[in-house]
């Protein structure tokens, strides 16, 4: 393990991670354009989007906080959007669990969806990597991502309601979401899985704190993993 | 209008919150072996979790008052096609956003 191949998987997690500075951007112009619609100044908006770093956490948050939700209910409901980052965070442990605790340290507070999705397909395409690459290559998926969460955030913020609603800026997270989800759909169970959830997702849409993400993702992992396991069986 | 303690409470909170959520394996499991079963479920973490969010982003957009959205459907039919068969996620999400605005404008 040469230093070397730690500072290319470094540059590969950059190239690999650059291109969600296309979704980032429109998505926290967004959060800095309601934050500061709802009230809330200019350093407190920047404030959240460095403090929490999570943009439908912030969503739900912001929403209800608008709704006058009790704050206990405001906090369970964005934890609840949150939770799928301890799954990521499981997920990602057998790769990055061994690296230093202040580089996981890091690396926690930098764990969001996208990186999170291009570092893990990356392990499981090339194992033979280092765990000091794969924490430097998740690095590098970040770089380009975080500081333009915050740089737009306070853009947003400044510009305001001079975004005209037509730019349809919402719908940037399901874009990105399905161009990431679509090319890691490899196998049988990784397809089984994705339309399980979707399907249940559907079902549980009027489930409070959006607690049917969570179980339709889980459900679609559980039918995934039993796809795994008979193919494995029949083998 | 929102109470500034409330707020401050949640930003701080809500931070504490998420950092633990994303620290908790990484953190404390470390590279200690978890359990096959659990390992399986895991790998279908990011397929299970990401589409259970896109299916209702899709079909009732919060931006739209939850009414379907023709230019939205479109757009999410056709990043999901050249995902598929382009694997590109650049180009997906290109393709995507130029379907949304070219709906968009032609059905305005």
């Amino acid at each position: 393990m040469t230093s070397t191949s730690v500072k290319s998987a470094y540059k590969q997690g950059f190239r690999d991670g650059a291109p969600f500075i296309l979704v980032i951007v429109p998505f926290s112009m967004l959060f800095g354009v309601l934050a500061t619609e709802a009230g809330l100044s200019i350093f407190e908006t920047l404030s959240f989007s460095v403090v929490v770093i999570a943009g439908a956490a912030q969503f739900t948050a912001l929403q209800l906080m608008g709704e006058d939700a009790p704050t206990l209910v405001v906090l369970a409901s964005a934890l609840a959007v949150n939770l799928r980052m301890a799954m990521y965070s499981a997920s990602l442990s057998p790769h990055i669990g061994g690296a230093p605790l202040w580089q996981r340290a890091i690396a926690a507070y930098c764990t969001v969806d996208q990186s999170y999705a291009v570092s893990i397909t990356k392990y499981e395409l090339t194992p033979e990597m280092s765990p000091r690459e794969k924490i430097f290559y998740f690095f590098g998926t970040v770089t380009p991502v975080i500081p333009m969460w915050w740089i737009f955030t306070l853009v947003g913020a400044l510009i305001g309601e001079t975004i005209p609603a037509s730019l349809a800026l919402d719908f940037a997270v399901p874009i990105t979401f399905l161009a990431i989800v679509a090319p890691a759909l490899r196998t049988r169970a990784h397809v089984g899985a994705a339309i399980t959830a979707a399907i249940l997702s559907l079902m549980f849409f009027t489930i409070p704190y959006n607690l049917g993400i969570l179980l339709a993702g889980i459900g679609g992992m559980m039918v995934g993993a039993q796809i795994e396991a008979r193919r494995e069986a029949s083998q | 209008m929102i109470d500034r303690t409330e707020l401050w409470i949640v930003i701080i909170c809500l931070g504490i919150g998420s950092f633990a959520l994303r620290f908790a394996f990484t953190g404390l499991v470390g590279d200690r072996e978890l359990p096959d079963w659990l390992m399986r479920h895991l790998r279908y973490t990011a397929v299970g979790i990401l589409p259970a969010i896109i299916a209702p982003a899709v079909l009732w957009p919060a931006a739209t008052g939850g009414n379907y959205d023709l230019p939205r459907i479109c757009a999410a039919i056709v990043t999901l096609a050249l995902g598929l068969i382009w694997k590109n996620v650049v180009g997906a999400i290109l393709g995507g956003i130029a379907t949304l605005y070219t709906l968009q404008y032609l059905l305005s």
